[in-house]
């Protein structure tokens, strides 16, 4: 396997939808090829900085605020009827 | 190194019965869906216009269409896929609104096959997230993420922070499966080499500069030596 076609498959790989047979060319690949292996690593480590990151919680005040606006606007539009939106 | 472990959204059946039941007109039903995904509304939203306020607008909004709606939902998907093809299309709404000069599409920004192509192959310190303080971490996370195009930022975050499956994602975004793959390629490859930036290993307190590069032409044509 050459570097090109092992980034062709690095999604793949990453998310465990490789046949066996690709699946170990792979890793066969990774294990000779320093290069392949740090970009695999760190590009698995990106994806799972970004996963647990918790980037973009939602404050639990706010939460409140906008579930009791939405339900309250739901009921306006249900008053109006099933056409205005 | 083995694969990725998805984050898992709530049973599908229960999520059937909540959804029939709003259909029927059952209000706290639907509350309860709004309390299911409302935190996966938000992060999608702000993950994609990048403002506070956009972002609590579009889950209103994005709930409110889903309300208004629900008759036409078709129950052989699942809700919260079809709620996140609502919120994205706000989403990216919102941004064309606030950005009226770039037109801002899915489809946009698919540039040359090359332009994430790994050039920083320098590997990162062993736990590179513990360098900085929580504060730190959050804004490298955020500005590194708005860096990329729209596009791209919308599939890695449906896939890889919010866990759809790749067939999930493209039917949220309305693309195909290998163009959702090409593009969460191009999106983790990019973010990984910003992300390097900050995380590379570092020896007394200077940048590791034993950086390699790869020739684009290899992993282009598929030719190279290795």
């Amino acid at each position: 396997m050459k570097c090109a076609e092992f980034l062709h498959e690095l999604t793949n790989y990453l998310d465990g939808v490789l046949d066996e047979k690709t699946k170990l060319e792979l890793e066969n690949h990774l294990s000779w090829c320093h290069n392949c292996y740090v970009v695999c690593d760190t590009t698995k480590k990106t994806i799972e900085i970004y996963r647990d990151s918790q980037l973009y919680e939602l404050p639990e005040d706010l939460r409140g605020r906008l579930r009791s606006a939405i339900m309250t606007k739901c009921q306006q539009q249900k008053k109006r009827g099933p056409q205005s939106v | 190194m083995g694969a990725i472990q998805n984050k898992v959204v709530g049973p599908v059946s229960e999520e059937l019965t909540l959804v029939q039941a709003a259909k029927r007109g059952d209000d706290s039903a639907f509350e309860e869906l709004v309390r299911r995904y409302d935190r996966n509304v938000f992060r999608i939203a702000q993950h994609i216009t990048q403002n506070r306020e956009d972002a609590e607008d579009v889950v209103q909004e994005a709930f409110l269409k889903a309300y208004g709606n629900l008759a036409q939902f078709q129950e052989q998907s699942k809700f919260y896929t079809w709620l996140v093809r609502i919120a994205v299309n706000e989403a990216l709404m919102k941004l064309r609104r606030r950005k009226p000069e770039r037109t801002v599409s899915l489809d946009e920004d698919i540039k040359t096959e090359d332009d994430s192509l790994p050039r920083e192959i320098a590997d990162w310190s062993p736990n590179p997230e513990q360098q900085y303080t929580q504060a730190e971490l959050r804004e490298i996370l955020s500005k590194t993420i708005q860096g990329l195009p729209p596009g791209f930022r919308t599939v890695f975050v449906l896939r890889d922070v919010e866990g759809l499956s790749t067939e999930e994602t493209a039917a949220a975004l309305e693309l195909s499966v290998p163009a959702v793959k090409s593009r969460l390629l191009r999106a983790r490859l990019q973010l990984r080499e910003r992300l390097g930036r900050y995380f590379q290993r570092r020896e007394n307190g200077k940048s590791n500069n034993k950086t390699v590069e790869i020739k684009t032409g290899d992993v282009n044509s598929g030719d190279g030596n290795q």
